[in-house]
């Protein structure tokens, strides 16, 4: 084995640091724009140092304390322009980071306040990206398929509005944390989803988005070590991310689970989220709060992950999960999937009759056709089929996904 | 250091107004300004209360351009909207959550949507004076 280079360790100490810098700057100065621009400052100095000077002992303490002088000195710069104005913010927050347990770590601040629900959604995520994830904003653009411009008046305006409206840099009270929390999993997921199944663009999958999604989960985890949902979707992360090496062919096509090459599935990943998953189920057992939406959805990858086929999934439990979930969210995606999984249980004639139920509500969704275009094929009826993968084709925004549809349609017989 | 963050809290409700103002009925009329006047008597004893007040209908409003020579006097609002302000609060509150919190009551008990926005302080009108 060879030791890192310094661009590794670079590469590594942003993952694990910038949102630590970050979020200490911002409790410390009380502003995320100073915290932003000086943990940026400190990391270009690292990569301009270390590779001549070699890594520190402690990359994260020389980063922090190079970002706080960063910082005090850009203040001190603009405190010549208004002494006194300037000179308060400084001693705004000068007690020490606190070494102590998850509720005060200043990322979880950082967390929520980024998650804030008085930011548009499109806000929540970049600003997530930027501040915690430590994405650029060329990068986040183009994660979303923006212009940079576009993206950096985003975050500005943003960071703009947690200012002017005081939106605190806080943990919810206990009264609020349960509901804060799911809209930070949201955002979390919905991350990880447009990194899963892009919905627009050429990349049928972006890395970038599902890494950062994890590595997200991840902190979330280390935060709130008890909570089950953070578990849940962690877990579902994992499980879900695990089949990534058999979800598109070499030709770019998607491949749908029952086809999937289960042999290169990522078992370690796999490992990971089961045990997630068991620590919840024992949890539950135990005594603990019921299963949220993500903890069931990790469930019912779990089975996926634990089959040997497809044939051989235990689809009865998977049915059973989607019908607990349908009771927590009773959207109609849910019960898409429920039907979906229905058929396997009882027959395609069975599960369609109850996506056709949902026919008003999902006609301008391109899974629901695709659903009913592959049921409507096993049940021999070629002509509806082939329409279905007509609709579908014409609403999937994923090249992959497109390729994969056209050619089951293609393989219709007459 | 700084003083507490001021919320000017708006009220919009439709530009029709009934016998019973924004209201269906006279019960939900009576009710509305019980709960409205608990709510206000809540954030007096809690340090949040600045001011608060309903308006006369937008038709009652004169619209105003003095920037001329003579000024120029408009009857009706400076906006045609479906919805106009009918009322408001200027409250105190720590940060938005506290705001936002105080806006789900108030807007429980005037039965009306809330525009919640952050008054000036003294340091945004200093940034804004020195870019």
């Amino acid at each position: 084995m060879t030791a890192p280079t310094v661009d590794q360790a670079i590469t590594r100490v942003h993952h694990e640091e910038w949102a630590r810098v970050v979020a200490g700057l911002a409790r410390r100065f009380g502003d995320l724009d100073v915290a932003e621009e000086a943990t940026a400052e400190a990391f270009v100095a690292a990569a301009e140092r270390w590779p001549r000077e070699g890594v520190p002992p402690n990359p994260g303490g020389w980063l922090a304390t190079t970002a706080t002088r960063k910082a005090i000195d850009r203040l001190r710069r603009e405190s010549q322009r208004d002494a006194i104005h300037q000179a308060a913010r400084i001693v705004y927050d000068d007690t020490p980071p606190e070494p102590t347990g998850p509720v005060e770590d200043d990322r979880l601040r950082l967390v929520f306040t980024c998650c804030h629900p008085a930011l548009a959604m499109e806000a929540r995520l970049a600003l997530t990206l930027r501040l915690l994830g430590g994405l650029t904003v060329p990068e986040i653009a183009r994660a979303f398929l923006v212009q940079e411009t576009t993206m950096a008046r985003r975050i500005t305006r943003a960071k703009a509005k947690i200012k002017a409206a005081h939106i605190p840099y806080r943990v919810p009270s206990a009264d609020d944390i349960r509901e804060r929390l799911a809209g930070v999993l949201a955002v979390v997921y919905l991350v990880f989803n447009e990194g899963y199944l892009a919905s627009e663009g050429d990349d049928p999958v972006r890395v970038d988005l599902t890494d950062e999604a994890i590595r997200l989960g991840r902190l979330l985890r280390t935060l709130l070590p008890d909570d089950g949902e953070v578990a849940g979707l962690l877990a579902l992360m994992l499980l879900t991310d695990a089949r990534r090496p058999a979800r598109v062919s070499r030709t770019g096509e998607l491949v749908t689970l029952d086809e999937q090459d289960r042999g290169a599935w990522d078992r370690t990943l796999i490992a990971e989220g089961n045990a997630l998953v068991r620590e919840r189920i024992e949890a539950v057992a135990a005594g603990g709060d019921p299963p949220g939406r993500y903890q069931l959805q990790a469930a019912i990858n779990a089975v996926h992950t634990d089959a040997p086929s497809a044939r051989g999934t235990d689809w009865s439990t998977i049915v059973a999960l989607y019908g607990r979930m349908v009771l927590l969210d009773p959207s109609p995606i849910v019960r898409l999937n429920r039907a979906v999984a229905v058929a396997e249980v009882d027959g395609p004639g069975v599960g369609l009759a109850e996506i056709d139920r949902l026919a008003e509500v999902l006609d301008g969704y391109h899974a629901f056709h695709a659903a009913r275009a592959d049921l409507l094929r096993r049940l021999g009826r070629g002509g509806e089929s082939r329409a279905a993968y007509d609709r579908a084709i014409g609403l999937a925004g994923n090249p992959a996904e497109r390729l994969y549809l056209t050619r089951r349609r293609d393989q219709l017989a007459g | 250091m700084s003083a507490v963050p001021r919320y000017l809290l708006s009220v919009y409700g439709p530009a029709e107004r009934t016998e019973f103002g924004t209201y269906p009925s006279q019960e939900a009329m009576l009710q509305a300004f019980a709960d409205t006047g608990a709510f206000n008597v809540r954030l007096q004893r809690d340090g949040h209360f600045v001011f608060a007040d309903g308006l006369e209908p937008a038709t009652t409003a004169t619209t105003v351009d003095g920037q001329g020579a003579k000024p120029a006097f408009t009857d009706g609002p400076c906006l045609e909207t479906k919805e106009y302000l009918g009322g408001f609060w200027v409250i105190e509150a720590a940060d938005l959550d506290v705001a936002l919190a105080l806006a789900a009551e108030g807007s429980k008990a005037c039965h009306g949507t809330v525009e919640v926005r952050p008054f000036r302080t003294e340091e945004s009108v200093r940034a804004l004076l020195e870019p």
